[in-house]
């Protein structure tokens, strides 16, 4: 299967024209849930297995297909775009940890690059290795969690115990450097807190080898696996071009066939032009797709890791800031390709020691805004499918 | 030879406890050595090592008591006796299995002639309780559950029973201890030294039999009644406490039973080489342990591998493959049967 429209060359993202029958078919989805009878009304979640944490679906079901579903977010908005204008910069970073929980040190480095771009700080080459190094290890982690946790959807519950055990090597090693494993809050405003700790980097070369192995592994174990490919196989595609009207972003647009990596096509925002890599894509854009193409990219990611290592450069981690930290009047837009997709901040500044307001662009957000679309006409067992395959993380939806 | 006579009332009693007493046991040994220790081996992690000291061995007695201290919830809108009936005609329809699965010469509860025929058409009362059950939990999720069980159940019945009929015709006999006496006294090309086990004839059946077990065992990869990722629970999901418990013993103790089925009809049963008479009595029950244990570790690997199918995925696979391949057999065999 292929989704039958003209990809744009790479780097770049499809024009949009969407299909009139596309919309018709998305106004029709729109659920009234008080007034329709005769359908059964499945609410899946809040507490759900599947909806890794608070997402509820309200599904309408006839027999077991889906006529439409409306996904209610908002069970865990705690206000972060708020709450930065009440901290200062350097505090942000500890809320801003918490929005995409799996991959927080990525999340730091938008917001962070962005601080640095209004007050004309550049970061020591060293420290931007490093935030490399510690945004593709987070990457790894979170795909690696993905890997398993889909074998998981759809009903095989070894690989979830693999991925879990993979990740843990990786979470070792962030927590080696930052001393934390979940929100490790090590990002300053011109560098980083700390060096490198000593005996990391034959640590880190070997628990790559153990990263590319399982990746192996799981190649065999899932994607190979007759039925794996049975359930996923043309189960809930995203066209190119509709995915983009979404704002659908990183490894489920490039599933579609889109060749578009911020870390390549963006401002540059970390050294990612000095490595050797590869933007993977597959011409699919089903769930077997979004899977391939994750697998792939945390194959790269440690390869990269082990370039970065191979490239290190010595000197120091911090540049010469004030101390105490205040931005200097302007408004920036940063955004990255975060393992969930495309992550932005829009900083707005008035001089004072805490931004006037900031809007966090979060990637799950605009992901699972297609999901009215995917879920018509599929199967209750697709459902999960797809939920899994998309890929979010609840605090990245609500923020 | 046993040499005293005791009342037929006195036997049935015994009989009766034996049955009552091992059903659970086998639903703790099969859920401790594979649900516990070989898929926790499977998946790089240990399982419970401390309860009971060695291995973690008292896990579910644990559990088990855990269980029966539960409150006994009921949701309001229940349909409260059916609701509480059900989890017990699912594990009325295991202990009705173990009736006539022989265990050595003498060794049977109930040497029925219509042994697997009776076998599995009991075996099938449990979708009753499952539909009770969903039904009567006034739950979404559970009645998705039920209906899907009773689908596949129904689907997968048909060719369980049709990869049994090859070795039925090849014995000559439905009743379980004259398969056992055919395999025990069959020759491999006229060598008669180890018997003739089915499963070198009847392979197609033996495969058959044990994908179609799987799924009236709901396992993956035909777990959908159950799919936690979908259903949270299916059918069993307003259950708690002692209720539950007696879905888990059903589950495990179904598993055994099958697996006994599989490996009296295939592997020759409690039949060991050379051995007859009262020694085969006392032998009989471990060497048919140790084949159930074979037969039920290919059943739970095959559980903790794959994913699971969706439920169009299952009847076509039924219906389109299964069914077929199993008339086929049949006729070979019965061709063959003649012919030889």
């Amino acid at each position: 299967m292929t989704t039958g429209t003209e990809l744009p060359p790479p780097g770049q993202l499809p024009e949009v024209h969407v299909d009139p029958s596309m919309l018709r078919q998305l106004a029709e989805s729109q659920v009234n849930v008080e007034l329709d009878t005769g359908d059964m009304i499945l609410n899946l979640g809040p507490q759900h297995p599947a909806t890794h944490g608070t997402l509820r679906l309200v599904v309408r079901l006839d027999g077991e297909r889906v006529i439409a579903a409306d996904p209610v977010i908002g069970y865990m908005h705690r206000g972060y775009e708020k709450l930065t204008e009440f901290r200062t910069y350097p505090q942000i970073t500890t809320l801003i940890n918490r929005i995409d929980w799996l991959s927080s040190f990525a999340n730091e480095v938008p917001f962070i690059s962005g601080a640095e771009m209004l007050m004309g700080i550049e970061a020591p080459p060293r420290a931007q290795y490093i935030r490399t190094a510690l945004t593709e290890l987070s990457r790894i982690a979170t795909f690696l969690l993905f890997l398993g946790e889909m074998g998981l959807q759809v009903g095989a519950i070894t690989p979830a115990f693999y991925g879990f055990r993979d990740r843990e090597y990786v979470l070792n090693l962030i927590e080696g450097v930052t001393g934390g494993r979940f929100h490790p809050n090590f990002n300053r405003i011109g560098g980083l807190k700390d060096d490198l700790p000593w005996g990391w980097y034959s640590e880190c070369r070997s628990t790559m080898a153990k990263v590319l192995a399982s990746c192996d592994e799981f190649e065999n174990l899932v994607v190979g696996n007759p039925i794996f490919e049975q359930r996923t196989r043309s189960i809930g595609i995203i066209p190119a071009e509709l995915g983009a009207a979404y704002g659908v972003s990183g490894s489920n647009i490039r599933a579609s066939g889109v060749d578009w990596d911020l870390r390549r096509d963006g401002k540059p925002y970390l050294p990612y032009n000095e490595l050797d890599w590869k933007v993977w894509t597959h011409p699919d854009g089903d769930s077997f797709a979004r899977y391939w193409v994750r697998l792939q990219e945390t194959r790269e990611s440690a390869r990269m890791v082990l370039q970065l290592l191979q490239q290190m450069p010595a000197g120091p981690v911090m540049a010469k800031v004030p101390r105490i930290i205040k931005v200097p009047e302007g408004e920036v837009w940063v955004n990255t390709e975060n393992p969930l997709g495309e992550m932005g901040y829009y900083i707005v500044s008035k001089g004072a020691t805490g931004p006037f307001r900031v809007k966090i662009r979060s990637a799950s957000f605009s992901n699972v805004s297609i999901l009215p679309w995917m879920l018509r006409g599929v199967y209750v067992p697709d459902i999960i499918t797809i939920l899994a395959s998309l890929y979010f993380i609840l605090g990245d939806i609500d923020r | 030879m046993i040499a005293f006579d005791i009342g037929w009332g006195t036997t049935l009693a015994i009989k009766a406890i034996i049955v009552l007493a091992i059903v659970p046991l086998t639903a703790l040994i099969l859920g401790y050595v594979f649900l516990l220790k070989m898929m926790s081996h499977m998946q790089s992690r240990l399982g419970p090592m401390d309860p009971g000291g060695f291995h973690g061995w008292f896990q579910l007695i644990g559990d088990g008591v855990k269980f029966m201290q539960k409150e006994d919830i009921m949701t309001k809108e229940a349909d409260r006796r059916v609701f509480a009936l059900a989890p017990a005609v699912v594990v009325l329809s295991t202990f009705l299995v173990f009736v006539v699965i022989p265990a050595g010469p003498r060794l049977v509860v109930a040497p029925l002639d219509v042994g697997i025929f009776y076998a599995l058409a009991v075996s099938s009362l449990s979708v009753i309780g499952v539909l009770m059950a969903g039904w009567a939990s006034a739950n979404k999720f559970a009645l998705l559950g039920a209906l899907r069980a009773a689908a596949q159940l129904i689907a997968y019945e048909l060719p369980l029973v049709l990869a049994v009929v090859g070795v039925v015709i090849q014995a000559g006999t439905m009743n379980l201890q004259g398969i056992v006496g055919a395999q025990q006294n069959g020759e491999i090309f006229g060598w008669g030294g180890l018997g003739q086990p089915y499963i070198l004839t009847q392979f197609i059946g033996f495969a058959l039999f044990m994908i179609a077990a799987q799924a009236e065992l709901t396992q993956p990869p035909f777990d959908m009644p159950v799919a936690e990722s979908e259903l949270v629970a299916g059918y069993m999901v307003e259950y708690t406490g002692f209720r539950f418990l007696f879905f888990f013993i059903g589950e495990f103790g179904t598993a055994f039973a099958f697996s006994a089925l599989a490996a009296t009809m295939f592997l020759g049963g409690w039949s060991v080489p050379w051995v007859h008479g009262s020694a085969a009595d006392v032998l009989g029950p471990l060497v048919l342990f140790a084949k159930v244990m074979l037969v039920a570790f290919l059943m739970f690997w095959a559980r903790f591998t794959y994913p699971r199918l969706r439920e169009d995925q299952l009847q076509a696979l039924a219906w389109k493959w299964l069914i077929p391949i199993a008339l086929i057999n049949i006729l070979v065999t019965g061709v063959l049967k003649v012919a030889f």
